[in-house]
């Protein structure tokens, strides 16, 4: 289970804990999560932006 | 040729480069900073203790790195005093550079508030990395912060302060925090989540005087400790109701304003912001402003979300496709987890009347117009979770 941290807004998606009330079940691995996804504080894209990996 | 010039490496200047550089790799872009030109993401400086980071753990690229990540030459410490429009030059450190294009990403200056007394100077506002860092030195040895004002910023200090084990004093004028974006019943929630993990409030009320509190080590006098000792590191606030307060450091959070001067000089049109029509065009030709310095069709927004959007449309407008920027719902998330926050504001001047539900643990606000649509929310506490499902149903700020 990895930590990844988007670069614009320092939000951290931890792929062990999810976002289930966005729909996604802990344990989610980033790669699976759907391009059409953003982030929930800036709004930034999956498919248009990278979060690094940080843990 | 002459460059693509953005001046300012904050998230609007850096956000641009890097939309424009996944549409154009070749084109000469140069960034021009006053700064030292880290990238960083400038909404963690409210939540770095929380997430148990140094100032300098927050910045993601060096200036060098970001050069070459962005292929673009980068100018640090370096300073534009002027721009002259019809020559497409700059003035900056006191040479001309020529220009093909030029976007401002100036930011936004933080208010400072008229205050009395000996130890006034000593306020300390953040706006940027480099504020940040002194502020974390000051605090180092601190037992007590006083915040000035109980807006976004100002409560997320506070709840990052508190979970550093600072005891945290906010005054403000206003009757709940977050008065400008929450109705009261949401503000006043917040407020609550923020007491329970032990903020003190000192609401309708101003700070008038901030003086050295007299506490001084063995070898000076009173307010006149040069020493690192510390002991002289106190601070006597008076309020406008003639209390007073003991405090270690004073943070002022009262609000920004957007860096106009720069543009106005030049003789482009400056309203509360440097005026750009939808393609982030400002009044003179080949040049553009976006993020906090900017006013997008009536619209200064200094939040990232607005940002991101205006710096994806205009990456796309200088690789050659003119796009006007969409602001969507935009909700803003103010991270104070205490007590989380999430609104949609209406937009200025609807009328409408908000509608409000307290379930457990929670607010709920919905804000509807004349006709009954849904055009802004509050969500809080157990409710945060529904915002986008809130977000769907609001229309677009600009479509």
């Amino acid at each position: 289970m990895q930590k990844w941290q988007c670069i614009v807004c320092g939000f951290i998606y931890d792929e062990s804990v999810g976002m289930p009330e966005d729909g996604i079940a802990a344990g989610t691995r980033w790669t699976d999560i759907p391009d059409n996804w953003a982030c929930p504080d800036c709004g930034v894209e999956k498919a248009d932006f990278e979060m690094i990996k940080i843990a | 040729m002459h460059p693509i010039i953005i001046i300012g490496s904050g998230l609007a200047g850096y956000s641009l480069a890097r939309e424009f550089r996944k549409l154009d790799k070749d084109t000469p872009l140069r960034i021009i900073t006053a700064d030292d030109g880290r990238a960083y993401p400038k909404p963690m400086l409210s939540n770095a203790l929380t997430s148990g980071k140094q100032p300098e753990q927050l910045a993601t690229a060096d200036a060098v790195q970001m050069s070459v990540q962005l292929n673009a030459v980068i100018d640090t410490h370096a300073r534009v005093t002027a721009i002259d429009t019809a020559q497409h030059t700059l003035t900056v450190n006191g040479k001309d550079i020529h220009y093909a294009r030029l976007v401002l990403a100036l930011g936004a200056d933080v208010i400072r508030l008229p205050m009395q007394g000996d130890a006034a100077d000593a306020v300390m506002s953040i706006n940027d990395l480099a504020d940040y860092t002194r502020f974390r030195q000051i605090i180092s040895g601190a037992k007590n912060v006083a915040i000035i004002g109980a807006g976004l910023i100002g409560c997320e200090f506070a709840n990052d302060l508190r979970n550093a084990g600072m005891t945290v004093d906010v005054i403000a004028p206003s009757k709940a925090p977050l008065e400008r974006l929450l109705p009261e019943t949401a503000g006043r929630a917040l407020q609550q989540g923020l007491t329970d993990l032990g903020v003190n409030w000192h609401l309708e009320k101003t700070v008038t005087h901030v003086n050295h509190g007299g506490r001084s080590c063995a070898s000076c006098a009173p307010g006149t400790c040069t020493s690192m000792c510390g002991a002289d590191n106190a601070y006597r606030l008076t309020l406008s109701d003639g209390s007073t307060l003991e405090t270690d450091a004073v943070l002022s959070c009262v609000g920004l304003r957007s860096r106009t001067a720069l543009a106005q000089a030049a003789g482009l049109q400056v309203h509360h912001g440097i005026v750009v029509n939808r393609l982030l065009a400002a009044s003179a030709p080949d040049v553009y402003a976006l993020g906090d310095c900017a006013e997008v069709d009536g619209l200064v927004l200094l939040y990232v979300m607005p940002l991101m959007n205006a710096a994806r449309a205009l990456a796309k407008t200088l690789a050659g496709q003119p796009t006007p920027v969409v602001y969507p719902a935009m909700p803003v998330v103010i991270k104070t987890p205490a007590h989380p926050v999430v609104v949609s504001p209406p937009p200025l001047g609807i009328a409408g009347e908000w509608r409000i539900e307290t379930p457990e643990g929670g607010v709920r606000a919905l804000f509807f117009d004349a006709q009954s649509k849904l055009r802004g929310f509050a969500v809080t506490g157990s409710m945060v979770g529904e915002k986008n499902a809130l977000a769907k149903e609001i229309p677009a700020l600009l479509q």
